[in-house]
């Protein structure tokens, strides 16, 4: 069609296409409030399922309940009574855990991916231990670490240290075949392929497994206090568990959870910082 | 087993001799072949080409003819079974500094800038200093490519055909006596594809280089090559070379010209003679 024939064309859409994309009003809600909505209701729910006196108090305490020993336990917190020592014992459990799971699962991973002796001899036994219920070692790392933080330490490494594994393999597959070729064509030798190449491309795998490992830590390190004693967090929570004191139970399992949630906020920083281009291509991906 | 000689065209055996005359060859294949063992396949059968200095060849086939193997065994990637690989008088036996190459994908590295992409094969070999002191080399190199001012860029901002400019100057940065090229610009729309053609004429003459291009396009590869090897499949072996005397520079009003037309139509008949026996 040539232009004149265009120009002649009879034009039938002379008013503007008005196009109305409709957006359910539960979309269309921005995210700080529906999360404070969400929160608002939940707590109203609790607080009138209490109210109604069909569940024993003892078994669920009110919100408000819950409220004031946030504040007991808080103020014990800050001015640094027995359970600031309490909690820093779990922190360094959690920390203490977290990083030797880093280097055993990281070493691991490395050769699980990089040699063909790792992914054939040594990921059977990964698996394998993988798929036991890792809880059940507690009892054999108190008995072989004592009542300690070592005992904790352990079970905590030992159940983070599997993700890393895992993510720290898939990364180094994750490179395709072009750059590998690239890196053959310029004469590359193993260590700079890998440290130029396999394990930078591999970071977001390798970050996948923090993430989880992080979550993991934290279940190994209190799950170690309840069945080896200790003078942990963990350890309060049980003795308020026996005690009745679910108000205690629960105001204590929050502060524990803004530990984990620490954790993973600083993996999921530190991913920000050195996967800086990983955002971008995902948002590229989601563009195209 | 019988050695066979590439027919020739008429217009191409006359080339020949004179420019093996006039400019030694830079690279030369005598009697490559190529068997898997393992799977017992014979890629190639007996391939003899050579590259004269300043010329672009191209090598045409369907998928399958061995065309990719060829080109790993002239980028030093892969031992051939039988002859000789000479590359500016010595052998190829492994990847070498001087063989410049280049994919269907830019492959540039996310973490890494522009600039520090291009100079990667100079870190990869000299170190991280050496690297460092070709930043200005690389500047040039995208100025050639019209990419100057991209030099901090992440290749994330980079177009497919801004980044194929900067797998160049890659490519380009070690000073390669030889350019493979493998389908370089068959991941791109037409229209960038077309444009990159000439772009890479314009680089290849300025930088006069010696371009060998692996394709499965016959315009592209009668476009820009002064030979283009015909290779028919199983084994893979060159059954013709054909000498393209359209005059440089090319241009893209020469894609639909009586004479282009007629050079691709004698191309695609050999090449559908071949596969179909």
């Amino acid at each position: 069609m040539n232009q004149v024939e265009l120009a002649q064309a009879p034009s039938e859409a002379t008013a503007d296409t008005v196009w109305i994309e409709q957006v359910s009003w539960i979309d269309s809600i921005p995210r700080s409030v529906a999360m404070i909505g969400l929160f608002v209701a939940f707590v109203a729910l609790w607080q009138f399922l209490t109210l109604l006196d069909v569940i024993s108090p003892i078994i669920l305490p009110t919100p408000l309940e819950v409220a004031y020993d946030l504040t007991v336990v808080g103020t014990n917190l800050l001015t640094g009574q027995y359970m600031l020592g309490a909690l820093w014992i779990t922190i360094k459990e959690v920390i203490y855990g977290f990083a030797l799971a880093l280097a055993i699962g990281f070493s691991l991973g490395v050769i699980v991916g990089e040699t063909a002796f790792g992914e054939r001899a040594v990921l059977p036994y990964l698996v394998a231990i993988d798929t036991m219920p890792k809880i059940a070692f507690a009892p054999l790392f108190v008995a072989w670490l004592g009542f300690d933080i070592a005992s904790k330490v352990a079970l905590a490494a030992f159940i983070a240290t599997f993700p890393i594994v895992v993510g720290t393999a898939a990364g180094l597959h994750a490179a395709d075949d072009n750059a590998r070729m690239l890196f053959k064509t310029m004469g590359a030798g193993r260590w700079q392929t890998l440290v130029k190449m396999k394990l930078p491309t591999g970071l977001p795998h390798l970050f996948t497994g923090l993430k989880i490992a992080s979550v993991g830590v934290m279940a190994g390190a209190i799950t170690g206090e309840f069945l080896g004693g200790g003078k942990g967090f963990g350890e309060l929570i049980r003795i308020s568990a026996s005690q009745l004191n679910t108000p205690r139970v629960f105001s204590l399992i929050l502060y524990l959870s803004l530990v984990g949630l620490a954790l993973f906020a600083l993996v999921t920083w530190t991913q920000r910082r050195f996967v800086f281009w990983h955002r971008a291509e995902v948002r590229a991906a989601a563009d195209g | 087993m019988e050695r066979r000689q590439p027919e020739l065209t008429s217009a191409a055996a006359a080339l020949r001799p004179t420019t093996r005359q006039a400019t030694p060859p830079v690279y030369q294949l005598r009697g490559v072949s190529k068997t898997y063992a393992r799977r017992n396949v014979h890629a190639l059968d007996d391939i003899d080409l050579q590259l004269a200095k300043g010329s672009f060849s191209a090598v045409i086939g369907s998928s399958g003819c061995g065309k990719s193997t060829l080109l790993k065994i002239m980028a030093g990637l892969v031992p051939p079974t039988r002859g000789s690989v000479v590359l500016a008088g010595k052998p190829v036996t492994g990847p070498r500094r001087d063989i410049g190459m280049m994919f269907q994908q830019a492959t540039l590295f996310p973490w890494r800038t522009t600039i520090e992409n291009i100079v990667l094969p100079i870190e990869i070999r000299d170190g991280r200093k050496a690297a460092r002191a070709r930043h200005d080399a690389a500047s040039q190199l995208l100025e050639l490519v019209g990419l100057n001012g991209f030099e901090h860029v992440y290749p994330n901002e980079l177009s497919g055909g801004m980044a194929q400019r900067a797998a160049i100057c890659r490519m380009l940065i070690t000073e390669p006596a030889v350019l493979l090229l493998d389908e370089p610009f068959s991941a791109l729309d037409e229209l960038t594809r077309e444009f990159m053609n000439m772009e890479l004429q314009r680089i290849c003459i300025d930088q006069e280089a010696t371009a060998f291009l692996v394709t499965h396009s016959i315009q592209e590869a009668v476009i820009l090559s002064d030979l283009v090897y015909v290779m028919s499949p199983r084994p893979g072996r060159i059954v013709e070379a054909v000498s393209i005397d359209l005059p440089r520079p090319r241009t893209l009003e020469m894609l639909s010209t009586a004479h282009f037309g007629a050079i691709v139509q004698a191309i695609r008949d050999r090449l559908d003679k071949e596969a179909f026996l």
